[in-house]
């Protein structure tokens, strides 16, 4: 039985997709077969941050309408083992995707597989809400900004009420804060909210906090997921985020800012 | 620090504020969370059929839905204005 990890957030921009990607290849780097769905329909972007664009044939609407076996839109990561893309369609309707056909798809890949990672799609439409629907945790991706907070606590409410787990009554879905694009020089400064701040508001256990980092657009350039990256700062922040999905206790990192030396206050510079 | 800032006249830092924002609109959302999908509706019908009668503005009614036990409770509060 897999562990259904759905990546979700309501607002657009915050780092769904490159934390997906970079959680799914954390996951599998550590010996777990792991798959990454893409459930954007229609702005399908995942394969282009996994770097497998050019190998996509068959996808997830197309599984789902019989056009195609599951074995046939499966894309095999070149650079992880253990790991496997299932890209969105680029072309047709959102309606091409049903609730039925999302559990069919969940249901055989869960016998395969240790992690099925959903990147669900911005908003909190149909899309989104399939994307969670059969969750077993939630990673709610937030940026220190107030929009982001306040579309994470909407998309609390949903996970809360409209998934499987809370419509049967079971166990509810284990929701979790990932902060990204913090910049610790900005908190200092009282500019940014701050991680104790975002917990306080949201409520939920934080499992990862990711520094704004010049690491995350260089690696959705080559098509790398940042975790590959270790001698980067975020890199090493969504490796801490898997060990912690993974059970482990291990202390937040990349929160405070750095020190900076007399020289290079006096002269400014230094990277930000 | 907090020296300097008072004689500069420092305004209030910009995440604070932020901060105050989201617990405000965040605990509102929250208290919607589990209200049923018909009840911005209800609300606005009722303060449509109101106003037929006494001119009272947008903010003026709060409507709630409480449940205690086995039954649930419609609590409706309608400010009205001063008469004149």
């Amino acid at each position: 039985m897999a562990k259904i990890i759905v990546v979700t957030s309501g607002k657009g921009g915050v780092g769904k997709t490159t934390s997906a990607a970079a959680i799914a290849t954390g996951l599998a780097l550590r010996g777990n077969k792991t798959v990454v769905i893409d459930f954007d329909v229609g702005l399908r972007n995942l394969d282009l941050i996994m770097g497998c664009e050019r190998r996509v044939v068959y996808d997830l609407v197309n599984v789902i309408q019989g056009e195609a076996g599951l074995n046939q839109a499966l894309i095999r990561d070149k650079r992880t083992e253990n790991l496997h893309i299932l890209p969105a369609s680029q072309t047709r309707d959102k309606d091409a995707l049903t609730m039925e056909g999302v559990e069919r798809v969940l249901d055989s890949l869960s016998e395969e597989y240790d992690y099925i990672v959903c990147d669900s799609p911005a908003g909190i439409e149909r899309g989104a809400q399939l994307a969670m629907y059969y969750a077993d945790e939630a990673i709610v991706v937030t940026n220190p900004e107030v929009s982001s907070v306040r579309d994470s606590d909407r998309i609390l409410g949903l996970l809360a009420s409209k998934t499987r787990r809370a419509e049967q009554n079971m166990d509810p879905v284990r929701e979790r804060l990932l902060i990204t694009r913090y910049d610790p020089n900005r908190v200092d400064t009282g500019d940014m909210l701050n991680l104790e701040d975002i917990q306080e508001i949201l409520a939920i256990k934080l499992v990862g906090l990711i520094p704004e980092s010049e690491a995350v657009l260089r690696a959705s350039n080559q098509g790398v997921p940042v975790t590959h990256d270790q001698q980067s700062d975020a890199g090493q922040a969504y490796a801490d985020t898997v060990s912690r999905l993974m059970g482990e206790e291990i202390p937040l990192r990349f929160h405070q800012a750095q020190k900076r030396g007399f020289l290079s206050r006096v002269f400014g510079g230094g990277r930000r | 620090m907090k020296l300097l800032d008072f004689l500069k006249g420092e305004r209030k830092k910009s995440a604070s504020v932020a901060k105050e924002r989201l617990q405000i609109i965040v605990a509102h959302q929250r208290s919607q969370r589990d209200q049923p999908d018909y009840m911005p509706m209800l609300e606005r019908e009722l303060l449509e059929v109101i106003r037929r009668y006494v001119e009272v503005d947008q903010d003026a009614i709060n409507i709630s839905l409480d449940s205690e036990d086995n039954c649930s409770i419609l609590e409706l509060n309608v400010t009205l204005p001063n008469r004149s």
